[in-house]
């Protein structure tokens, strides 16, 4: 970012559908590959866009404990749901990525390291929690003893078009984390924010503001000058989602709890009769960042390569060791994973490993809910004094 | 990209020091070892069958090549086992925590270990008894299943001749051993342990270390130092893939070697 530039002086911009094509083609025009939310295996997930048909026109969601559905809106909204069912993640930590590769080299072991470059992607739609936990992800792989080349390249290559919230789901608890539904006017974690206005049953229309030069750059000459009526009310949108999303995760004296309760055998396998250990909390969760080598070889031994794939501390093997795995019971795993999230992230990171985004609420096949637990075990700490009942 | 693929290193020496426990002596390829610190841990690789965290054995003045002990216990390790001199090995690191022989110095030593747990400890070993005269009273004891488990025999009376007091136990004897037999927490019982400036560093099992820092500790020792070298699975080293958390401690980052005070809660939780 060059000295002088002000984000504050940037004035906002009021875009309608053609300047959000626009925009969509402005970067792919910049060189990006442009992604967004798209309607796919009955659910909006996150793929490639020519342009603004390619959002889900019209559709929303319905989300709650074990429940995931699309909905038909009246309307015509492009971001008309709360979150896509799988998140930004596996955009920024693939699932899968090579590391290296050997080969036999006259009789000799040579290693090559296999990472591809990264592209420039340009990611539309992302939302505030994503963004949070975008930054949280951050902390951990780049700020590890030795920096992720994979996310660090696509995060700092990524062009990031935020989409803040005006309609939450049930499941959505944000405002507890501190990630949303808005995104507070510092943040510099988007290049653009865009807030989409519904009224009556049309077409949207959109605020736009550039938090970054970057953005700035791509927003000069695009759509029009917004009001400071158009802002009221976009802003007023965001404010009411917020006030609207009533459930909670209480967050203090959590963290404290929870390292307390580890010892509340009771609780734990309580809850491992109801855990299936499946994973997909972990699959979802858009700061589950895991991850476990898988080794490969051609048959006839000549060529290796170890590739890196996600994991989840749910799977017996995660914990394996020559005596077998350290945590067996499915109560334990489940600790293992509520306690990393809420409490012993702030030990390791400084701050919460959840961004109140809901999908380990909507994707357990059980329902299990992570606000009901960490009420619960707050409830416990505060009636025994100690956060735990054994 | 440094640090996630491995130089290729050669093993240049082995040595076989038990059942199915062998020491292999690993150059690079090209250049010098990197320097380490005792406990400090590489990652060595065999290309198609996997990676394992292995401490570094042997002395950190050495400066041609770096000493790995290896129990031959699963693929990765029985597959490590049975390289000789001019296999490669792919290395990298070292990583992680030390006992911090210096911050010890001044104070008795008591050293702890439990069968390949001298291991990671014989480094330790090495640089005490090369600086000996800036340590008080220095103990080793060390505990094996059988006397033909017992490894690094050959340097107990090395260590000896420094004035290092190496006790050794087993669990079951045969009729060549004359020494203890029984646990290394009987041979703690039986050792005379000064209250202030005792430093207590020991690995093995967890329950061995759980029982030796309980007693330590108990014994007027102050918790933090209390030194052990943990083991988890250790996937990639450097705190990317959470594989080796123990409570809030990422173990690659660390550890290995923590503070008894650190763990102590988290022993008395099972499963954590």
């Amino acid at each position: 970012m060059t000295a002088g530039w002000d984000a504050e002086a940037t004035v906002p911009r009021r875009f309608d559908l053609r300047d959000l094509d626009a925009l969509v083609q402005a970067l792919h025009d910049a060189g990006h590959r442009v992604l967004g939310p798209v309607r796919r295996d009955d659910a909006i997930e996150i793929g490639e866009i020519a342009g603004t048909d390619d959002l889900p026109v019209g559709w929303g969601d319905e989300q709650a404990p074990g429940r995931y559905r699309l909905r038909a809106r009246s309307d015509r909204a492009r971001f008309g749901f709360a979150t896509t069912a799988s998140g930004w993640k596996a955009v920024l930590h693939p699932p899968h990525v090579a590391l290296w590769r050997a080969e036999r080299v006259n009789g000799r072991t040579v290693f090559v390291s296999a990472v591809p470059a990264a592209e420039r992607q340009a990611l539309v739609g992302v939302r505030p929690c994503e963004l949070a936990a975008m930054d949280k992800l951050g902390r951990v792989l780049t700020g590890a003893v030795v920096p992720d080349p994979v996310f660090s390249a696509r995060r700092s290559a990524a062009f990031v078009v935020a989409v803040v919230c005006t309609e939450a789901a049930p499941t959505c608890f944000c405002p507890s984390m501190g990630t949303g539904p808005g995104l507070p006017d510092a943040s510099r974690a988007a290049d653009l924010v865009v807030t989409e206005v519904v009224e009556g049953d049309g077409d949207p229309w959109y605020l736009v503001r550039a938090p970054t030069e970057a953005g700035a750059v791509v927003l000069d000459g695009l759509g029009a000058p917004a009001t400071a009526d158009d802002e009221r009310v976009a802003d007023r949108r965001v404010a009411a989602n917020a006030r609207h999303m009533e459930r909670r995760l209480p967050t203090r004296p959590l963290a404290a709890a929870l390292a307390e309760a580890r010892t509340d055998e009771a609780r734990w396998q309580a809850l491992g009769e109801r855990c299936l250990t499946c994973g997909n909390c972990t699959a979802v969760c858009p700061t589950c960042f895991c991850t476990t080598m898988v080794d490969g070889s051609s048959l006839d031994g000549s060529v290796a390569w170890r590739d890196r794939t996600w994991d989840s501390c749910f799977s017996l093997e995660f914990t394996h060791m020559v005596g077998g795995p350290t945590r067996v019971s499915p109560g334990a795993r489940y600790r293992h994973w509520i306690t990393h999230k809420l409490s012993s992230w702030f030990d390791q990171y400084g701050e919460s490993g959840c961004v109140g985004c809901g999908r380990c609420i909507t994707w357990c096949p059980v329902g299990i809910d992570i606000r009901d637990e960490a009420a619960a075990v707050v409830r416990a700490g505060s009636v025994n004094g100690s956060g735990g009942s054994s | 990209m440094t640090g996630l693929v491995p130089d290729v290193w050669r093993v240049v020496a082995r040595h076989d020091e038990a059942p199915a426990v062998v020491t292999l002596d690993l150059a690079p390829a090209a250049g010098r070892p990197p320097p380490f610190r005792p406990a400090q841990v590489n990652m060595l690789c065999l290309p198609g069958v996997g990676e394992v965290p292995i401490s570094v054995s042997s002395d950190p003045q050495q400066p041609a090549w770096r000493s790995h002990t290896i129990r031959a216990a699963g693929p990765v390790t029985s597959a490590l086992w049975a390289l000789g001199p001019g296999d490669d090995v792919g290395v990298r690191g070292p990583y992680g925590t030390s006992w911090e022989c210096e911050a010890a110095e001044g104070c008795d030593v008591v050293m702890v270990a439990g069968g390949i747990g001298l291991a990671p400890l014989r480094s330790a070993l090495m640089t005490v008894a090369r600086h000996r005269n800036r340590y008080d009273r220095v103990l080793l004891l060390v505990g094996a299943c059988t006397p033909a488990d017992v490894i690094f025999a050959a340097d107990f009376e090395r260590w000896r001749t420094r004035d290092i007091d190496v006790r050794v136990t087993v669990d079951h004897a045969d009729a060549s051993w004359t020494g203890p037999v029984g646990l290394v927490t009987d041979l703690l019982a039986a050792v005379e342990i000064g209250e202030s400036r005792t430093a207590v560093w020991m690995c093995g099992p967890d329950r061995m270390m759980q029982t030796v820092g309980a007693a330590v500790v108990g014994r007027g020792v102050a918790a933090p130092c209390v030194r052990l070298a943990l083991e988890r699975n250790m996937c990639c080293a450097v705190a990317l893939c959470g594989h080796c958390q123990l409570g809030p401690l990422l173990v690659c980052r660390d550890g290995p070697v923590v503070t008894y005070d650190r763990v102590a809660a988290f022993y008395a939780v099972a499963e954590v």
